[in-house]
């Protein structure tokens, strides 16, 4: 196999892999301090079990996250030494505040896991989220940071193939890390909201221990709550993203939506099958002049078209799919949390019901299928280019032998950690009551009683 | 801009948070082997509750030391990401592969409701590969190993396999993990008042102090077959090299003397720095003998000064952090003791 795609399926493994971890890692802190807030304030320990159980599993999970990170970082040099040469010279300033911001957080997690018990004021314990918070928030800006500079490169100057007049502050702040930090950061609260609901919903369909059903309510209420707020955020931020993309990086909005003419009034493709040969669609839902409208909010927008932009600068065309399904996958999260509060509030239905609560279920792993489809199409959008209109990716690989054998160790490597994360979890979980952690931490519960 | 040495406030910076990934990573590193092993030979009961006790709340900080360690090395000398990045793909791909199993299978073990032996063999016994393998970076930045051609950087293998040299830092790297390991554990135990389980991680520290001595000057004289205008420029700094022996000795006679074993530890990290930055000063200009020559492989002075700027905040706000990591989990006698449900 030629050694670029090598390269990238090696990189697409690794980032595949650690976005789930990473996602939970930036989402899960802000759904513990909410729970922790309300355990506190409402002086109601089912809250704080919530909070100190989720927590318990966010240890196996950033575990895990840290050591994919640390692959990332370092894989980064190995696979593509050129890329981080030349991007070493410019953008090193966010990926070395990101080493900071996750510092900072881990030291804090490491306190705040292991200091429950040892505070005579809860509200002291609590606000040992906020560093984590902030921390892992801020390595999320960062990083994202990094990888908006990949799409739009700003914060120096080319002069006969050397570059001159470096700005690390410009670089950090490229055109599209406003937009990009915003979408990214919110989805990573949204998916981590609707993974602990998708856990509340399974643990009310299996019903094993009738004595959590109120505690499972609970913790579907908040993370609903969490989920709708943060699922409205991303709408937004997906909104914002695609008017960035139409002005500043057209090719990528072009292939994502495979539309070929530049043209005003031009329509949202959804789905489909691509006759690439005679440009056409078949088989597609077609919302007419959406594209213009999403792309400026008026239907006089005119959306360049792929035949305006050089056919080798052309992104992969199969992004369409990952486009669709990431907004598919977002919009069904978020339905099924309008859907929950709709029942709740406005109607006699019960809203546990069996069914409601498979559709609650499906949200969580829903979510992260956005997250992943997301992400392969920002980075496949952003192809041929590894820095967009200054580096390709083919110029950026390794010209060491055994990417081959790398890869493959690396496979197994992450279905070796993936399968023994989620049997810890599952044995972690699956067998012990919520009820009687409560028991066991705060002496009070059903089995106290 | 301001006239600052930043080719020098780089390498500073990265060495000495090196230096800090050296000690508390061997001291991780270690605690993980002695767990397994004191599995094995039934002593388990002793002294596993030490060395979970303080290896639970911190093992996520090593980790970052290390992640510190490179990110600030590709920012403060890109070249080091082309040259290293290109030689070490798969020595670099092992030693992930063994980070990421010790740090994952760690978690797993301490989380899950049964510890399995075989988990703790996992971290126990990657614990001494990681810093054999992360030793071999060291050992190809003296020269010798890496070529470049048209068709690119290249790492000869063969020329790795079997050279003394190598081998010489392989074996430092683990006896040193254990030596400040068994060290740090036995001032961690007394602290404990944990009598028997001192004596445990005292016995230990005794039996691997000798190797230490050994292998240490051991690593001089293959150092001076290996890389001959290193090894003279490192006797310019014979007095860095001659502390660190007389400290490393005092500190071995205060443990074996049951005496101020904080004293004792203190001493160890001093022995190490001593060494640390002596091999570390004698090797300058070069980080990678001839490639990279830190006055002429420095990160253009806007990121650099920017880098610069970000650490001294960093340490700000790190600083404090990890004291108060440090009070609670190290320096807390109700929580070293085990009597932490108390509160305050």
């Amino acid at each position: 196999m030629d050694e670029v795609l090598l390269g990238r399926i090696i990189t697409a493994s690794t980032l595949g892999f650690h976005i789930i971890f990473a996602t939970i890692g930036v989402g899960i802190p802000i759904v513990i301090m909410v729970m922790e807030f309300l355990g506190i304030r409402k002086k109601d320990t089912q809250y704080l079990t919530m909070a100190r159980r989720i927590a318990k599993g966010f240890t196996v999970t950033i575990a895990v996250g840290v050591v994919t990170g640390t692959i990332i970082g370092l894989q980064l040099s190995l696979i593509w030494p050129d890329f981080m040469r030349l991007g070493g010279q410019i953008i090193a300033l966010p990926l070395f505040m990101e080493v900071f911001a996750f510092f900072f957080e881990a030291i804090f997690l490491g306190i705040f896991l292991y200091t429950w018990d040892r505070f005579k004021n809860p509200w002291h314990h609590w606000l040992l989220n906020i560093p984590i918070v902030v921390g892992s928030t801020l390595s999320a800006v960062f990083i994202t940071s990094v990888n908006s500079f990949m799409n739009t490169p700003s914060g120096f100057e080319l002069s006969e193939e050397m570059f001159v007049n470096i700005d690390p502050i410009a670089a950090m702040l490229n055109p599209s890390v406003y937009v990009r930090v915003f979408h990214v950061v919110a989805t990573a609260y949204m998916t981590a909201a609707f993974i602990l609901g998708s856990i509340a919903a399974f643990k009310l369909i299996k019903n094993k221990f009738q004595k959590d059903a109120e505690y499972h309510k609970k913790a579907l209420k908040v993370t609903m709550s969490i989920g709708i707020v943060t699922a409205l955020l991303t709408i937004l931020a997906g909104d914002f993203s695609a008017k960035f993309l139409h002005n500043e990086q057209p090719e990528k909005l072009a292939a994502m939506e495979w539309h070929y003419e530049t043209e005003t009034h031009a329509d949202l493709v959804l789905f489909g099958v691509l006759d690439e040969e005679n440009q056409e669609v078949n088989y597609a839902l077609r919302i007419p002049w959406a594209l213009s409208f999403l792309s400026g909010n008026s239907f006089d927008t005119e959306v360049t078209g792929l035949n305006d932009i050089p056919e080798d600068e052309h992104p992969p065309l199969v992004i369409h799919y990952f486009f669709d399904l990431m907004v598919v996958f977002g919009m069904y999260a978020f339905g099924v949390a309008l859907l929950y509060f709709i029942i709740k509030k406005f109607t006699r239905f019960n809203e546990h019901h069996p069914a409601l609560l498979y559709l609650y279920f499906l949200a969580g792993p829903l979510s992260m299928m956005a997250i992943e489809a997301g992400w392969f199409l920002a980075e496949m959008g952003r192809q041929p280019w590894i820095i967009r209109g200054y580096m390709r990716v083919s110029e950026a690989v390794t010209n060491a032998d055994g990417l081959g054998i790398v890869l493959v160790s690396f496979i197994v490597l992450y279905a070796v950690l993936g399968f023994t994360c989620s049997y810890v979890l599952v044995k972690m979980f699956n067998n012990s009551s919520a009820e009687s952690s409560r028991e066991e931490y705060y002496g009070e519960g059903v089995d106290a009683k | 801009m301001m006239e600052l040495n930043f080719e020098m406030i780089g390498i500073t910076v990265l060495w000495t948070f090196l230096y800090g990934y050296v000690i508390v990573a061997s001291i991780d590193f270690g605690a993980g082997f002695f767990n397994y092993y004191a599995m094995e030979t039934g002593q388990h009961q002793k002294v596993s509750h030490i060395i979970q006790r303080y290896l639970s709340p911190v093992w996520e900080t090593t980790n970052v030391f290390f992640v510190f360690f490179f990110v600030g090395i590709v920012g403060f000398y890109p070249d080091t990401a082309y040259y290293l990045g290109t030689s070490l793909l798969i020595p670099g791909s092992i030693a992930l592969i063994l980070l990421s199993i010790r740090g994952s299978y760690y978690a797993f073990n301490s989380s899950a409701t049964k510890p399995r032996k075989s988990w703790a063999f996992l971290y126990g016994v990657t614990g001494l590969l990681i810093p054999a393998s992360l030793s071999i970076v060291l050992v190809i930045s003296e020269g010798g190993y890496i070529y470049e051609d048209a068709g690119g950087v290249q790492l000869d293998i063969e020329e790795l396999l079997f050279s003394s040299y190598a081998w010489t830092v392989v074996f430092l790297a683990i006896i040193l993990v254990l030596y400040v390991s068994s060290g740090f554990l036995t001032y961690y135990a007394s602290k404990a008042k944990n009598k028997s389980a001192m004596e445990t991680f005292r016995k230990w520290f005794l039996i691997w102090s000798l190797p230490m001595i050994v292998i240490s000057q051991f690593t001089f004289l293959s150092l001076r077959e290996h890389n001959f205008e290193h090894f003279q420029s490192a006797q310019d700094y014979w007095y860095l090299f001659g502390l660190s022996l007389l400290t490393m000795l005092i500190a071995i006679f205060l443990f074996w003397k049951r005496r101020n074993l904080g004293l004792a530890f203190i001493l160890i990290m001093l022995q190490i720095a001593f060494a640390f930055y002596g091999y570390g000063i004698s090797k300058l200009p070069y980080i990678l003998y001839p490639f990279i020559d830190i006055n002429t492989s420095v990160v253009n002075e806007s990121m650099a000064f920017a880098l610069t700027i970000v650490f001294i905040l960093g340490l700000v706000l790190l600083i404090p952090s990890l004291y108060l990591l440090l009070r609670l989990f190290i320096f807390d006698k109700d929580y070293v003791e085990g009597r932490e449900e108390e509160g305050y």
